[in-house]
Formats: C-alpha cells, sequence, structure tokens
C-alpha cells in the first residue's frame, strides 16, 4: 500500500490559475539537492485545498499551493530554477 | 471570438459542460459523454478539472482524463465509482443527461501522446487508469509507430472498453478471476509480465504507466529494474 500520493499531472488546473503558459511540463531543479525534472514527476501532496509538491531526490518542498476565501497562496521556495520548454 | 481566445491565452478555460450521453463500463464505472461549446480540443492523455457547485455554493473538484481523442465539442471522462467518495458517486451514478458541470481544461502536457513524436509506446494502465492510455491508443494512426498496451484489471467483468481491446498488441493482465482459455494464472503485475507482454528497453519506449497510486509505483520500479530509461517512463497517480 502507499500513502495515495498524487503527483505534478495534478497540479496543471490549479497552477493554469496562477501561470498562463503549461508548467507541468517546465523542468524544475530542487534548491535542496540541485536535481533537476519536470515538474509533472514531482510527488504531490493533499487535495483538493491544497497541495505541497515534493523533489523525487531529497523529498524537501518545492512548491506549496493553497486556495482560501481570501486569495491563492504560492510559495515556490523549494525551486530553484523553473525552466520553461518552448515545446507548448 | 476574442473573448474566448483571450480568456485562454490568459488561462481561465474554465467551460460549461452538458451532459449529452453516458455508457456504463462496468457496474462501477461509466463513461460519460460532454458537449462543451468552446472546448480547444486536447492532446491524448490530458484531463481536466470537473468542479461541482452545490445549490448552497459549495464546491468540489477533482481531475478526470480525458478518454477519448480530440473530437469537436466534444469530451469523454470515465469515472470509477470510490465508495464513500465526494464525487465520483454523483458522476457514476447521479447526474444525468441535459446536466451540466464545469470544466477546466485541457490540462497538462508530460503525461500526453503527440502524434508526431518518434519511437515505441508502451501503454501500461491499472483498473480506471485506462482512461488516458484509450484516448492514446485511439489516437494513434496507420502512420504510428508500435504501441502496446498492458491492462491490469481483476476480473473479467472489470474490464472497460471492452469491445475495444480486442487486438494483438492488447494483453489483458488479470489479478484475481480470469477467463476460461486464458493461460497466465491470474496474480499482480511482475517482471516476466513485462518481458513476455511488454517491449524492450532497446527499443526505448516511451512508457505511460497509470492508474492507483500503490499501482503506479510498483510498475515504474519494474519497468527501471528492466532497463527502461527513468527519462522515458512517465506517470500518472490517481491516488487512492
Ligand atoms: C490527473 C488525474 C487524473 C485522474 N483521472 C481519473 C479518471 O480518468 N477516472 C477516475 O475514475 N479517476 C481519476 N482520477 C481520480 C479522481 O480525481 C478522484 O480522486 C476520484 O474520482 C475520487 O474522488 P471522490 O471525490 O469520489 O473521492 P474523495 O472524496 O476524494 O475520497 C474518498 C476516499 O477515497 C480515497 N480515494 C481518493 N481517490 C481515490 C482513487 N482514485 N482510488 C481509490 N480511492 C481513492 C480517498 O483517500 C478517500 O479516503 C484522476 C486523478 C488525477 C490526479
Ligand atoms: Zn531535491
Amino acid at each position: 500500500m502507499t500513502d495515495g500520493h498524487l503527483d505534478g499531472n495534478a497540479l496543471a488546473g490549479p497552477l493554469s490559475t496562477v501561470f498562463t503558459a503549461e508548467v507541468t511540463t517546465a523542468v524544475a531543479a530542487c534548491a535542496g539537492c540541485g536535481r533537476s525534472g519536470p515538474l509533472a514527476a514531482a510527488r504531490v501532496y493533499g487535495a483538493p485545498m491544497g497541495y505541497v509538491a515534493r523533489c523525487p531526490g531529497c523529498d524537501q518542498v518545492l512548491l506549496r499551493y493553497a486556495e482560501a476565501p481570501a486569495g491563492t497562496t504560492l510559495d515556490m521556495r523549494g525551486i530553484a530554477t523553473l525552466r520553461l520548454t518552448t515545446a507548448d | 471570438m476574442a473573448g474566448t481566445a483571450l480568456r485562454r491565452r490568459l488561462g481561465h478555460r474554465r467551460l460549461t459542460a452538458r451532459l449529452v450521453e453516458t455508457r456504463d463500463e462496468t457496474a462501477t464505472a461509466r463513461t460519460l459523454r460532454f458537449a462543451v461549446p468552446g472546448w480547444p480540443g486536447h492532446l491524448a492523455g490530458q484531463h481536466a478539472d470537473v468542479r461541482l457547485t452545490a445549490e448552497d455554493g459549495y464546491t468540489a473538484q477533482r481531475s478526470y482524463s480525458l478518454s477519448a481523442p480530440a473530437d469537436g465539442e466534444f469530451v469523454e471522462l470515465t469515472v470509477q465509482l470510490v465508495p464513500d467518495g465526494e464525487v465520483s458517486p454523483y458522476l457514476v451514478r447521479d447526474i444525468e443527461v441535459g446536466d451540466e458541470v464545469e470544466l477546466l481544461g485541457p490540462l497538462g502536457g508530460w503525461f500526453v501522446w503527440r502524434p508526431e513524436q518518434p519511437g515505441p509506446v508502451l501503454l501500461i494502465g491499472g483498473g480506471s487508469g485506462i482512461a488516458p492510455l484509450r484516448a492514446m491508443l485511439r489516437a494513434r494512426s496507420a502512420a504510428s509507430p508500435p504501441f502496446r498496451l498492458l491492462y491490469s484489471v481483476r476480473t473479467p467483468s472489470d474490464v472497460y472498453f471492452a469491445g475495444e481491446l480486442d487486438s494483438p498488441d492488447v494483453t489483458l493482465l488479470y489479478t484475481r478471476e480470469a477467463p476460461d482459455g486464458v493461460e497466465r494464472t491470474p496474480h499482480r503485475i511482475d517482471a516476466a509480465d513485462l518481458t513476455a507482454y511488454g517491449l524492450p528497453a532497446a527499443e526505448e519506449p516511451t512508457c505511460y504507466v497509470c492508474g492507483p497510486t500503490s499501482f503506479v509505483e510498483t510498475v515504474t520500479g519494474l519497468l527501471i529494474d528492466a532497463g527502461h530509461d527513468p527519462a522515458r517512463v512517465r506517470a500518472e497517480r490517481f491516488g487512492g
């Protein structure tokens, strides 16, 4: 059995309310261990009011997204760089 | 319509979807066909976020794969009932033709198959994880590279899209109970199944693995152990 975590694909909808580009294909470099990979491949926990994405390499928090009546909060301090590809 | 184009560019793609048809897949799953005015089309493998709003304003939102390839302003979702779930029982049991939901989509660009993409394709789905893989299978043409689908199901009565899967490229992997005439004794997918029915790592297929989280964890591990490059293994976890 697992803890039922999701992956970064599940962030596509929530992040589309913040970014104009498709961000789940963007390559995120982890600020903790330096590992790079598409945001779609991150481990994602929690739904549906908020999400935490963790690095598949070192488990550090890459991103937190929370929706509340007062507004949306996006914390991306665990991502050193986010490189958007031109394919989309 | 300039307004629609602008909203799309701004990322606000919430559209009204009206249910036009339903098809039972199993006793606990059905495919819902919606008409969605303004739907821009989609790639096989993408999903949509469905939002339901109760009369008192309470909303619930869940992700569902688009289970058919692009078809103008129509989309299909295929939903498995999760007992005691908030949203899936409504979609599988209660919603009626003519009812409306809100759709945000199409979403995602990673778990997609593009017709121009080179190389063979290995699809491995468990349970409702067949939904986006069915869209990929149907999106291919005679000119497409080789496809293989391994579909893990508990019993013959758990097979979705049963009428469409009778092809040499498709192997049903029964975990509990198999129909008469199937040689493989029922068991959960293992390394021997990948060797027997998958595509070898040397052919460098792009692998798409989808289903409940525990299934995806198992299969991605098996693929990597079998020598598939992790960069070519794409996964979509449904939770559970
Ligand atoms: C990108 C993406 C695509 C998806 N595509 C599909 C699809 O095509 N078809 C489909 O049927 N589902 C799909 N899902 C799962 C879907 O979004 C819901 O999680 C599922 O329908 C359960 O929602 P619920 O409101 O009924 O249950 P909830 O009220 O959310 O949960 C009730 C209980 O069931 C458990 N649970 C949650 N999700 C699952 C699950 N998937 N399986 C088993 N138990 C679960 C929860 O832990 C909880 O204990 C997808 C998920 C993602 C992230
Ligand atoms: Zn890391």
